[in-house]
């Protein structure tokens, strides 16, 4: 049981971490900065379809991570390390899926308008890889302190 | 005046048959009562009165309509589990042969997820891709056909997603979550192909607004419906871990 309960902290950290990053881009980006355009219309077809799967799943896994969160606490077998690290490496893979793969190759929006945008997308990729090495170096070390 | 007098008629030509049989059956929790109430509500603003007026020439208002009449009236009445009612206060006779009529192979086919999902988000996608739309500011018979439709499919798509209400269908967990999953994303890209694309007489500003009506209103909704059903996992699995204590114990 306790070896279930250690992938449900990863995937519980995975899931609420790409959801949370959705979440950041959708408040700042979206709302609050304007920077992110609703719809452009420069973006091809199958942008629209990553975006509105991405969109929705990214809701779902938002509530179904804190739902997994709730049930390993009443268990009390929530490893709260673990689960910052897979949360922090679920945020950078979405952050690299959406600053390559979305932003680039399917031309979803761009980050900001009428700037030079090289130096945006630096930054969001470079801090989305960032995300991932923390990620993984907290995941690692737990692995080794448990074992 | 008039607005509110067949506002108020539709509301309580609504409500009023679930209130009575609430009171048939006696002891049920105000709660429940008040979902229906506020379901008969979305109906009767959706159907009556000035917003509904508007609908027909601003695009805005008609997002607003099929918000209330397809995604919050259904919520809102699911929740209150009339069918779980209706049960209770038939006579023993009447509610056996309902149940038969439940494991007819129609009523099987048109209850899984994925149907439900095709007549709800699909009946959308024919509705502003094709020229129904057009037609259906011709006729009103087309008119009224289209919100027909659009309520009745809302609902089913409702029902056979959550667990709240009488359903002898009710499909595994994991399914049920990715037709969710599947149809919030399908109303989402619809949303932003609206956005681009003005329907029959919408201006591009109200199709703006409109389509990120649709988007952001739904996806509160669509937010409200994967809570209840990540809930439902949550207690299942509570459950599953009480029942493995007991049999250890």
């Amino acid at each position: 049981m306790a070896k279930n309960n250690h992938a449900m902290n990863f995937w519980s950290g995975i899931l609420f971490g790409l959801g949370l990053i959705a979440f950041f881009d959708e408040t700042v980006f979206h709302q609050l900065l304007h920077w992110h355009h609703f719809y452009d219309k420069s973006t091809l077809a199958i942008g629209l379809v990553s975006d509105g799967f991405f969109h929705a799943f990214s809701w779902f896994a938002t509530v179904i991570g804190l739902f997994m969160v709730a049930y390993l606490r009443k268990q009390k077998s929530w490893h709260r390390k673990r689960w910052i690290g897979a949360v922090l490496l679920g945020a950078g893979v979405f952050q690299l899926y959406d600053g390559i793969i979305q932003h680039k190759i399917f031309r979803l929006h761009q980050i900001r308008y009428n700037v030079e945008i090289l130096y945006y997308d630096l930054v969001w990729n470079v801090g989305a890889i960032l995300f991932i090495i923390i990620g993984l170096f907290i995941l690692r070390r737990k692995q080794v302190g448990t074992s | 005046m008039g607005d509110w007098v067949s506002i108020l008629l539709v509301f309580i030509l609504i409500a009023a048959p679930y209130v009575m049989a609430a009171e048939i059956k006696g002891g049920l929790p105000a709660r429940r009562i008040l979902y229906w109430v506020i379901g008969a509500g979305c109906i009767a603003f959706s159907i009556t009165g000035s917003l509904a007026q508007e609908a027909h020439h601003y695009f805005v208002a008609h997002m607003t309509v099929h918000l209330l009449l397809g995604m919050a009236a259904p919520l809102f009445f699911v929740l209150a589990k009339p069918v779980t009612l209706l049960l209770r206060i038939l006579p023993v006779k009447t509610a056996r042969s309902m149940m038969k009529l439940s494991k007819t192979r129609y009523a099987r086919f048109i209850s899984h997820p994925f149907t439900a999902t095709v007549l709800n988000i699909g009946g959308l996608w024919v509705l502003y891709t094709t020229d129904l739309y057009r037609a259906m500011h011709m006729s009103m018979v087309v008119h009224y056909i289209v919100h027909l439709h659009i309520f009745l499919a809302g609902y089913l798509f409702t029902h056979v997603l959550l667990s709240a209400d009488f359903n002898p269908h009710r499909a595994p967990w994991l399914l049920r979550s990715g037709v969710l999953v599947l149809s919030i994303a399908a109303h989402n890209i619809l949303a932003k192909w609206l956005y681009a694309n003005p329907p029959y007489m919408a201006t591009a500003e109200q199709a703006e607004i409109g389509a990120q009506w649709m988007y952001y209103g739904g996806g509160v909704i669509e937010l409200i419906i994967i809570t209840l059903l990540c809930y439902e996992w949550y207690r299942g699995m509570q459950k599953e871990a009480q029942r493995n204590v007991e049999a250890s114990a």
